[in-house]
Parts: C-alpha cells; sequence; structure tokens
C-alpha cells in the first residue's frame, strides 16, 4: 500500500535537547499505525512537528508525496491532517454543536459580503453544514448532547468529541494523542472499536499515540517504538513486544527485574 | 428633564454604541482585549472634521458632505489598524494589549503636536451634522452588520480563536487572518464614532481621546458581557447615561460609577448579558443549554445507580 505520510530524518532540537532524532518511518494509506514509548520519548513532539505547530531543525515530511515542512498548521490541516490533543482542547464554552460546527466551516466558502448580506449561498451552504455537523454527531453517538456546553461533558464524551471535530474537516490523516487517557478498560474498549470503526467509515489513515497495551495491541497494524527521541524499533505488535530493546525500555533491564 | 436634553444623552450613548460595538467583536469575540480604541476614534474624529469642516475655518477643513466624512473617518482608522495588527498581534494576549494601550497614546500625542489640526487647542467649528436620526440609523446598521457576521463561519472562526488559539489553528482556521479582520472591523466601528462624535461636540481635542477614553469602552463591553451584542448595546445606554443621571451629585457620581460596575462584575463575573443573547433564538438557546445539562445530569446519576445495583 502507497504511504501517505512519509517522514525521513525528522529531528527537532530544543536548544540543546534533541527531542527527536533522525527518525523515518511511513503512515500507509489507510493503516492504522501506533507510535509508542517511555514519556518524553518524543512523541507529543512528533506530532507537533507533523501539524506545522514546531518546524523541525532538519528532515523531511511528506504527505501524498508534497512536503508540508513549515506550512502553517492551518494550512496543513486545509490538506487533511488534523489531530487531537493530549489534554483536551474544545472550544469549552460552546455547546457540542457548535464545537462540531465551527471545524466544518472548511466545507463552506461563502465570503464576508455574503454573510452580512444573508445571501443565497450563504443560506444553502449554511444548511448544508448543520446538516453535516448533525450528522456527523449522530454517527459518534454525541447527538443526544448537542446542545450541551462541552465543558459539561463528562471526560470520556469531551475525548469523543475532539475526535468528531477533527473528523468535521473531512480529514485523511488523524493523529490521535493518547485518546484512551484516563479512561476505564470498558471506555478504551469503546474507543478501539471507534478508531476502527471511523477508519473505514471515513477512509482515513490514523496515527496513535498511546500508552495502553491493550488498545496499541489491539488496533495497530504496525508500531513504532520511540526512546529519547530516537526510533528503537517498529513492527507488528508481535515483533515489537518481543524486541529486546523495546522490553528494556519497558521493563528494565533483566538484572533491574530481578532486584524488584 | 426636557426632550433635548434626553436625547442628548441618547446620541451620546448611540455614539458610544457603535465604538463599544465594533470593540464587542474584538474582545468579546475574538479575545483580545485593546486599551487604545480611543486612538482610532481620534482617527476618525480628526479625518472626519477635516473632511466636512469648511475651508474658510481655522483650521481649515475640505468641506465636503458628512457621509464622505463618515466614509473616510471609518477607511482611516481601519487602514491605521492594519498596520498596527500587522506589527502587533503575534504579540500573545497581554502584549498585544500592552502595545495597543501605547498605540492609542501615540495616536492622541500626534494630534497633540500637530498645529495643522489645532494641536492641543483642539478644533473648534466642525459642523454640527451628527443628527439623532443618522446615529439611529448608524447603529442598527452596526447591530445588523456585526450580529450577520457573528452567526456565520467567519464569526464562528473568530469565536474559536478567542476559545482556543491552538485548537482552532489545527481546526484550519487561519488565526492571524481572523484576528486582523477583527481588529479592522473594529477599528472602522470606533472610526466611525469618531467622526459622529466630532459632529456632535462640534468641537474637538486630543485629551478627548486619552487612555481614559479607550477604558471606559473596554469597561462598557465587560460590563455588558464578552461575546454578547445586546449587552454591548445595554452597556453603551447605561454606563454612558448613568453619569448623566448622577449628575445631581456632582463629584460622588464617578465612585457611584465606579460601584456599579464593580456590583455588577462580583454578581454577574460575566458581564450583564453572559454571552447571552436577547433575542428569540438567543434565548431559546440558552434554555436548550439549560435543558442538556439538566438531562445529562439525570442520565448520569442514573447511570451511577445503575452501577451500583449491578
Amino acid at each position: 500500500m502507497a504511504a501517505i505520510l512519509h517522514i525521513r530524518d525528522l529531528t527537532k532540537q530544543f536548544g540543546g535537547l534533541t527531542a527527536v532524532d533522525a527518525v523515518s518511518f511511513d503512515v500507509p494509506e489507510g493503516g492504522i499505525v501506533g507510535l509508542i514509548g517511555p514519556n518524553g520519548a518524543g512523541k507529543t513532539t512528533i506530532f507537533n512537528l507533523i501539524t506545522g505547530v514546531y518546524k523541525p531543525t532538519s528532515g523531511s515530511i511528506e504527505f501524498r508525496d508534497r512536503s508540508i515542512v513549515g506550512l502553517e498548521p492551518f494550512r496543513i490541516a486545509d490538506m487533511g491532517i488534523t489531530r487531537t490533543f493530549q489534554n483536551i482542547r474544545l472550544f469549552k464554552n460552546l455547546s457540542v454543536f457548535d464545537n462540531v460546527l465551527t471545524a466544518c466551516h472548511l466545507s463552506a466558502n461563502y465570503s464576508f459580503a455574503e454573510a452580512i448580506l444573508r445571501l443565497p449561498r450563504f443560506r444553502t451552504q449554511e444548511k448544508r453544514l448543520m446538516a453535516k455537523a448533525e450528522e456527523l454527531l449522530d454517527i459518534m453517538g454525541l447527538l443526544g448532547y448537542k446542545d450541551l456546553i462541552a465543558n459539561n461533558l463528562p471526560y470520556g464524551l469531551q475525548r469523543r468529541l475532539e475526535i468528531v471535530r477533527a473528523l468535521a474537516l473531512n480529514p485523511s490523516l488523524l493523529l490521535l494523542d493518547e485518546p484512551a487517557a484516563g479512561m476505564n478498560p470498558d471506555e478504551t474498549e469503546q474507543l478501539m472499536r471507534l478508531i476502527v470503526r471511523i477508519r473505514d467509515d471515513f477512509k482515513l489513515s490514523v496515527l496513535v499515540i498511546e500508552h495502553h497495551m491493550d488498545l496499541i495491541m489491539g488496533v495497530c497494524e504496525h508500531i513504532i517504538v520511540l526512546n529519547f527521541g530516537e526510533k528503537i524499533a517498529e513492527g507488528s505488535a508481535e515483533e515489537v513486544s518481543r524486541h529486546p530493546q523495546v522490553i528494556e525500555a519497558y521493563l528494565g533491564t533483566r538484572e533491574e527485574a530481578t532486584d524488584a | 428633564m426636557d426632550w433635548t436634553y434626553i436625547q442628548g444623552i441618547l446620541m451620546l450613548a448611540g455614539i458610544n454604541m457603535i465604538a463599544v460595538l465594533g470593540l464587542s467583536l474584538l474582545t468579546g469575540f475574538t479575545g483580545l482585549f485593546s486599551f487604545g480604541h480611543a486612538g482610532f476614534m481620534a482617527i476618525g474624529a480628526y479625518v472626519g472634521a477635516w473632511i466636512s469642516a469648511s475651508p474658510a475655518s481655522t483650521p481649515a477643513g475640505l468641506g465636503l458632505p458628512f457621509v464622505l466624512a463618515i466614509v473616510a473617518g471609518g477607511a482611516a482608522a481601519g487602514l491605521v489598524s492594519y498596520f498596527i495588527g500587522r506589527i502587533s498581534l503575534n504579540l500573545k494576549g497581554d502584549y498585544f494589549c500592552i502595545a495597543t494601550l501605547g498605540f492609542g497614546e501615540a495616536i492622541r500625542l500626534i494630534f497633540n503636536n500637530v498645529n495643522r489640526f489645532g494641536g492641543a487647542r483642539g478644533w473648534p467649528g466642525v459642523p454640527s451634522k451628527s443628527s439623532f436620526l443618522a446615529i439611529l440609523i448608524a447603529d442598527i446598521v452596526a447591530v445588523v452588520f456585526l450580529a450577520n457576521l457573528v452567526k456565520s463561519r467567519h464569526g464562528r472562526n473568530m469565536i474559536a480563536v478567542r476559545e482556543e488559539e491552538l485548537a482552532a489553528q489545527i481546526a484550519g482556521i487561519d488565526v492571524f487572518r481572523y484576528k486582523m479582520i477583527s481588529l479592522i472591523i473594529s477599528a472602522v466601528y470606533a472610526g466611525v464614532a469618531g467622526v459622529f462624535f466630532a459632529h456632535y461636540m462640534t468641537f474637538i481635542q486630543p485629551k478627548m481621546f486619552s487612555l481614559t477614553k479607550s477604558t471606559e469602552l473596554t469597561i462598557i463591553v465587560i460590563f455588558g458581557g464578552l461575546g454578547s451584542i445586546s449587552g454591548s448595546v445595554l452597556g453603551a445606554i447605561l454606563l454612558t447615561a448613568l453619569p448623566e443621571i448622577l449628575r445631581a451629585f456632582e463629584m460622588w457620581r464617578l465612585v457611584f460609577y465606579g460601584a456599579a460596575v464593580i456590583l455588577i462584575m462580583v454578581s454577574r463575573p460575566k458581564g450583564l448579558m453572559g454571552g447571552m443573547e436577547l433575542t428569540p433564538s438567543g434565548i431559546r438557546k440558552v434554555a436548550a443549554e439549560r435543558n442538556a445539562l439538566r438531562e445529562a445530569k439525570a442520565k448520569l446519576l442514573a447511570e451511577g445507580s445503575g452501577e451500583e445495583e449491578d
């Protein structure tokens, strides 16, 4: 399968600290790829580099064979890459519906003048946006909470709303940053099914950072392991879990293990 | 109290309202605080006065129609705001606020020192053109324009910038562009308000557009409630009229004014209207939100007790 995202020798330095060190990997079209590693391994930094929040020190990021290095985050979003955040970043004081409706804006192109004069194009497009937001909420089981202020939503559903908001942009690559953080096993199970379902229904490729190994092992077809900014292993769940360096990064060396 | 007196207060409130509505877009909907909007009012006032004052007066004007003065005053303020925005909109919240403060004072000092426009002594002989009707029409246009803007994808993008800038960027919103547009529109509003102000007072002086004026505008927006057009309208009327109503108390009136503002902010931290709109759809929205909260709570409680039974 062709790669939708192509990362080569990606490096990011903050002053003297190398947060990401010459990392290379691909995300295949339609694939679900897991990005794992201990805290501080540089996972979120890679997300920030892909989405344009940070500029890489060196290396290349190609999305559909086009370099996206140096583009503004909103342009990268426009091209079809979107993400969720480790610490949820919803439009807190807006209703669930308005959160999604706002993100639907890329599906409309009426101008300021058309909006202010309430011209026909404004009306038809606005109707379409509302229908789209409603439909997305319905598919994702949040329609019942449509009028609730996002901040009042239970934690697990806030994470889900963030995914819905990301889907509203019609992305072709979705980056999920610890989507299961703070979820109980039951909710994690639900989330796993959800990730697979949206990949199939929305024809997406997914790159997911997660610490819940059940989730990673359960849904990811390919796993990349980072430690101290470097890629230490890559492969299927089984391959990765047997890799000596991965075991060392997560569990410590054999001597340490016997000590404990 | 005779009608002329009340009309005078209403006209002043109407003029303030134009500036406050513009600032409401910038502060209430886009989340950028400004302490320099009196500067944009000053630009509008002086450019407007220059366009419409008679060539025979000192300082000399161009003697052109009032409508042109409004257009030119608004446009000049908008243009200046574009350059200010280019320099300062990349600054993070508080720093932008400080930058606007500096700009407002700089504009005032420039007018203070340019003798062509009367310098510190001011500009007398601005024609009295701000009629009650003209101000009323301007207010209606200002409200409709703003309401239609806010309830569109462009307005929602501005609100998204206020709510969570990073998430807005990731959602494909050009944050800088929307901040810029919001700043320009708010400056045009302030400029137009300045033109009306000049043609209402018939005499302008740089010290009318000091930091106190900028602060007053921002206080009105916050008092009315951030993110509420109705709040800005009510705030402009109440807070312009209040010092006048209290005029009988002479020197104590500004103390009362301050106390009234504190009282509102303590009892309603989100301002008079707190993001709510006094329109049928606005009231329906708030009712729906309250309902949804009640239902969600009931649902969670039911789930909680259900689990305990298991």
